[in-house]
């Protein structure tokens, strides 16, 4: 009888075309997602060495980070820079032959959204972009993770990437969560118990009650913010929720292809006994809704707590609240509560799905947003937007008063106009509160669609809980 | 890929810890469809004001560290964003090392891709060579990859732990494309096999 393996170890040994003495490996790659910002270089290089891409059938681009998410963009984009990189990718797509959704197409998105809505991300696969956001995909029980551009252009040339098994570590939820909690502020508190580099060296797979309760949107949010805590990758085994979201998208196997797909499929879980390096354990009825309050995601609280004095920590991190707390503009033990907000924005490969837009609407209904503030919902792709808007809530988010806008990255990292002004504060439901990520000197709260809806009625941070 | 072997030059201290790829090389300058030229934007919005004046206070502004080739930062470097443009900015400045007690995976693995070796050492060691950095211009550490030692100022070495193929590689400047590309029967092998085992991929 072979070793009890984990999910990852499953994954991982059905992608190794050759394993050297030392144990690096050559690792195949089943999808690689590409976005305009970490690929002219790469695809320069091919050509630059004159090589082709190995395998343009499992490659899919799409443009995310620097298209606008106005109306009008369809006429251009006015940034000289951005536009180049937008070109260049229309212009590799085609002169590579690989898949491809322009910016003028109702399914282009933020990548990490177009992948699994298309059917291009499915259980067991290893699946790879440029982008650090990748780990979405692992909720799939698909091995994800970011590269940098010199792995982009190895993989396009070789559709390997030369890599060493990374350590197994568990994140078990039990339990059920209470009402108020979602599936960001289940990620968000994982990290601010293991740290930002917690996770460094491992692949996490995530499992639970309150995991196996969450909706694949819900997954994907968990997932996604894995390499937050410094993990490559983090997974969930797939079941029948994630069966039931995969069947019939447009790229999922169909007929008996299906029926053989499932079949392996349902053996992709980790073996009773098999080893983990590390475990942690949260139970689920312990997680509240959490907001950060500094610049790295390790600094999240609850939001009924105050902010916490450099005097809390230790080591290096002394430093780091200091200057977090000067840029952040808070003073040690004010109310998370009290914070007031300039900004929302809702959107982002961790809070971009129509479940995310649901959540928010459900707060918003019949509200507006306090006076002064600026609100908008960038919604993760062409098809959620639409979606959204044959649901009505759109017109929920119009009525309160929010921005209601065209698919892409947006704010989460503002390449595009989306930015914050200096010193403005967001309550954002992305994934980064480094300094400058929304704009330069730009303050951001990291929090869940819901928070976000309800600190956009009063203008400052405020428990969803509480708001009814 | 230049190759790296043994560098002695002046170390940078950066004990902040978790600084993230963010803060190495902020988004305005990923708009580039080029990996050259990023240097001067390195650390921008830690280095300069928004009129592009310099922060006198930000460490390679000082005139010890302006020629700075190694920086020994805080936990968790280059953390945050997959961008290979923290590495190309860092490169293009003129560093070719950086220690740390750890790194975040992506940027860890960017390094080895252009030439740039981060070393990994303990707590204890980073503190000396933190220390010996603050020395400024009177303090060249060396480090020898072929060795694995680091040698701070004063003579007192501290070794470290290099994966064997990444030392290969970059002790002799090898693209591993070129070097994958030699495998390729390997590849075809598991094309093959996959095409029968998971046919729907």
């Amino acid at each position: 009888m072979t070793a009890p393996k984990t999910l990852y170890d499953k994954i991982w040994d059905a992608h190794v075309a050759q394993e050297a003495e030392d144990g690096t490996c050559l690792l195949y790659i089943d999808r690689h997602l590409v976005h305009e910002v970490t690929s002219p270089q790469a695809f320069e290089g091919l050509r630059l060495a004159g090589r082709s891409v190995r395998a343009p059938g499992k490659t899919i681009a799409v443009p995310d980070h620097n298209v606008p998410t106005t109306e009008d963009r369809v006429k251009g984009i006015d940034n000289e820079e951005s536009r180049i990189q937008v070109d260049a990718l229309d212009k590799n797509a085609k002169d590579f032959g690989i898949h491809y959704y322009p910016v003028s197409d109702v399914r282009q998105g933020i990548v990490h959204i177009v992948g699994p809505e298309q059917g291009w991300t499915l259980p067991g696969m290893t699946v790879v972009c440029g982008d650090s956001h990748t780990a979405t995909h692992g909720a799939f029980g698909s091995l994800a993770h970011g590269i940098g551009t010199s792995e982009v252009e190895h993989v396009l040339a070789t559709q390997t990437l030369i890599q060493r098994k990374g350590k197994n570590m568990k994140v078990e939820i039990t339990g059920k969560l209470m009402p108020g909690v979602t599936a960001k502020d289940i990620t968000l508190a994982v990290i601010g118990k293991t740290g930002t580099a917690g996770g460094t060296g491992y692949v996490i797979e995530y499992c639970g009650e309150a995991i196996r309760a969450l909706s694949m949107e819900g997954r994907m949010t968990v997932c996604n913010m894995a390499i937050e805590g410094g993990a490559r990758a983090g997974l969930i085994a797939p079941d029948e929720t994630t069966f039931a979201y995969v069947m019939g998208r447009p790229h999922a196997p169909k007929g008996a292809a299906w029926e053989a797909a499932l079949a392996y499929w349902k053996t992709l879980y980790t073996d009773e006994g098999a080893h983990f390096d590390k475990v942690v354990t949260l139970r689920g009825e312990d997680i509240q809704p959490v907001v950060t309050w500094g610049t790295s995601p390790e600094d999240v609280l609850p939001i009924n707590a105050t902010v916490p004095s450099p005097d809390d920590f230790t080591g290096g991190k002394v430093e780091a609240v200091k200057r977090a707390l000067d840029y952040m503009g808070l003073t040690p033990g004010q109310k998370l509560t009290d914070v007031k907000i300039d900004t929302v924005f809702i959107g982002s490969c961790t809070n971009g799905r129509i479940e995310d837009l649901r959540a928010a609407a459900a707060v918003l209904k019949g509200k507006k947003i306090a006076d002064g503030v600026r609100a908008m919902v960038v919604p993760g792709s062409g098809l959620v937007r639409a979606q959204a808007e044959e649901e009505g809530l759109a017109q929920i988010f119009i009525d309160a008063g929010f921005e209601w806008r065209m698919a892409g990255c947006s704010m989460c990292l503002a390449m595009n106009p989306d930015q914050l002004a200096p010193g403005e504060r967001c309550a954002s439901t992305s994934n980064r509160n480094f300094e400058g990520r929304q704009g330069y000197k730009g303050r951001t709260h990291l929090l869940s669609p819901g928070m976000a809806a309800a600190a956009a009625v009063t203008g400052h941070l405020t428990d969803v809980r509480d708001f009814a | 890929m230049d190759k790296f072997t043994t560098l002695t030059g002046i170390a940078a201290p950066m004990p902040l810890v978790n600084i993230d790829t963010d803060m190495i090389i902020p988004k305005l300058f990923l708009k580039t469809i080029k990996r050259s030229g990023l240097g001067k934007n390195l650390f921008d919005e830690m280095r300069f004001d928004r009129d592009g004046n310099e922060n006198p206070d930000f460490v390679l502004n000082q005139p010890a560290y302006r020629n700075a080739e190694i920086i020994v930062a805080g936990d968790n470097f280059g953390c945050g964003s997959s961008r290979e443009h923290a590495p190309w900015a860092l490169l293009d400045f003129g560093i070719r090392c950086v220690i740390s007690t750890s790194f975040a995976d992506i940027f860890f693995n960017n390094c080895f891709k252009n030439g740039i070796l981060p070393v990994v050492l303990p707590a204890e060691a980073v503190n000396y060579l933190m220390d010996d950095a603050t020395n400024g211009a009177n303090a060249r550490i060396t480090v020898d990859l072929e060795s694995q030692v680091v040698t701070a100022s004063d003579g007192k070495t501290f070794p470290f732990e290099v994966d064997a193929f990444k030392k290969h590689c970059l002790m002799n400047g090898l693209d591993d494309i070129g070097l994958s590309l030699e495998k390729v029967s390997a590849i075809d092998a598991y094309e093959e096999r996959a095409k029968l085992q998971y046919p729907w991929v």
